[in-house]
């Protein structure tokens, strides 16, 4: 199995406001108060950004781009605040990624996209359906992406995204974990590798998520990895306590202190607070009316204890709708002890929103902007970390994906 | 030969709908419109060199399924997006 454990993580690039202070109390960046806001939403059918000033209120919509391309996640680099990687493809066409560096008018097509290697038995191999995930690099290297696909795959850009290549490590440890029999398997909609985190403190370490899985930790740039997934619940495996196979969902790491994590899994809400090793299920703490299953999970800039979820019905068939018809958010704000529910200008009523997994997003401003994407081609939003919600555009196609970024 | 360009692909050759090539298989006629269009090739056929399931190849009036397949000179190839609505698995 893994061979990174007992490893050390390098601490070096030390992110500014990152980490804890003295005796290990919060410390809280500093806010990003003002500036305009760059929604980008990944849909069905197309990609598509709504630019908002510095007070949120006033939103100008471009798109569709790729009109009837599935667009699986659309980010803003945060490092140069001004490319853009689009995960595309459409029905008849196999998956690529575009790049655009002038806010999303020109986009220029990967030279090589993320693919497997060919093998001599082709009949078997794996090919690459979707690019489903992105991952910007450490800041320390500038033109590093990550990108998952479906069949799991992890994939490595380091010239910004025009060329990609397998993480080899890590596919190889894929291939041994595979020999255990339902323990690597796929969603509805096929395998998913998501949730690609880089630690701010060590571009070397990080953690991918597989749905279906687990979670997986590495130490040394993705040469080797090892399974992080005790304390989580799989109800769905033959046997109590795997080392994997689980299905997180979403998983997100704390910019301001890496070694928190919290995922949203298929089987509940949990925290892991490094250099712990057990998720604990703070889902528990969710009303027993709501559950705490669902897909996304959103993490406040800075502040490490405020986290939100958006529940989504997992009782009988499993609808993945808003418990009761009636959607709402639920933010904790002491690291998952409580959970408030924040529906306020929310449908009251006969609402059954799904949210997909990267499909939940927070702005750095301050207060907090928070946004999400349903199914049914909504996107709503909030100013205020939560407390008031309205629409900010309708009739769309599927929203697959939407995330917030301040551009430059 | 000449290749017929479907409409979803037409973003490659600047929206041209037919390209002149002069190859001896179809894998061969698909490297080239490669290294005219770079990107071309991986939206139809994929890393195991398989045509894509919604990806359809035509050559003197009948389907072809393999890249070896040989064309002789004056041979038309078709490129055609095949049927791919309906399923949530294709994504529509």
């Amino acid at each position: 199995m893994g061979s990174a454990r007992g490893k050390s993580i390098r601490r070096v690039s030390q992110e500014k406001g990152a980490g804890r202070g003295p005796k290990g109390q919060k410390k809280r960046s500093v806010a990003k108060t003002s500036g305009d806001v760059w929604l980008l939403v990944g849909t069905k059918k197309g990609a598509f950004i709504f630019r908002g000033d510095g007070t949120r209120r006033r939103w100008e919509a471009k798109g569709p781009i790729f009109l009837g391309s599935e667009v699986n996640h659309l980010v803003l680099d945060p490092r140069d605040g001004r490319t853009l990687l689009m995960a595309g493809r459409t029905g008849h066409l196999g998956p690529t990624v575009f790049r655009s560096t002038d806010g999303g008018r020109a986009w220029k097509e990967a030279r090589r996209p993320p693919a497997f290697p060919k093998a001599a038995e082709a009949a078997s191999a794996p090919a690459v359906e979707r690019t489903f995930w992105l991952t910007p690099g450490h800041s320390s290297q500038p033109d590093v992406w990550y990108a998952g696909s479906s069949p799991h795959g992890l994939f490595r850009s380091e010239d910004g995204g025009t060329s990609w290549e397998p993480v080899p490590g890590f596919l190889d440890y894929l291939a041994a974990l595979k020999a255990r029999e339902g323990f690597i398997g796929a969603t509805p909609g096929g395998p998913l590798t998501h949730s690609i985190l880089v630690d701010p403190r060590d571009p070397a370490h990080l953690y991918v998520g597989l749905s279906t899985g687990g979670f997986f930790e590495s130490a040394d740039d993705g040469n080797s990895w090892r399974p992080l997934n005790k304390g989580v619940a799989a109800y769905f495996l033959p046997v109590k306590n795997p080392e994997y196979g689980h299905d997180p969902h979403c998983v997100a790491l704390h910019p301001a202190n890496p070694d928190r994590l919290y995922q949203q899994n298929h089987c509940g809400i949990y925290r892991l607070d490094r250099p712990g090793e057990t998720w604990r299920r703070i889902g528990r703490a969710m009303p027993k009316e709501v559950g705490d299953i669902g897909f996304p999970i959103v993490l406040h800039p800075r502040d490490p204890d405020t986290v939100w979820v958006f529940p989504m019905d997992g009782t009988k068939v499993w609808p993945r709708t808003s418990p009761g018809g009636r959607p709402a958010v639920y933010r904790a704000r002491d690291g998952g002890r409580t959970w408030q529910r924040q529906d306020r200008g929310l449908p009251r009523e006969q609402a059954y929103f799904t949210v997909m997994r990267q499909a939940f997003a927070a702005d750095p401003l301050e207060p907090v902007g928070l946004y999400f994407g349903t199914t049914g081609g909504e996107v709503w939003m909030s100013p205020d970390e939560g407390a008031t919600w309205r629409t900010l555009a309708a009739h769309l196609p599927y929203v697959l994906s939407v995330t917030a970024a301040v551009p430059a | 030969m000449r290749v017929f360009i479907p409409p979803p692909l037409r973003s490659y050759t600047g929206g041209r709908a037919r390209v002149e090539v002069e190859e001896t298989t179809l894998g061969a006629v698909l490297d080239a419109l490669d290294a005219l269009y770079p990107g071309f090739r991986f939206r139809i056929v994929d890393e195991q060199d398989r045509i894509r399931p919604h990806i359809r190849f035509v050559a003197r009036e009948e389907f072809v399924h393999t890249l070896t397949h040989p064309l002789e000179p004056g041979d038309e190839v078709q490129i055609i997006c095949a049927l791919s609505g309906g399923s949530p698995a294709h994504g529509t």
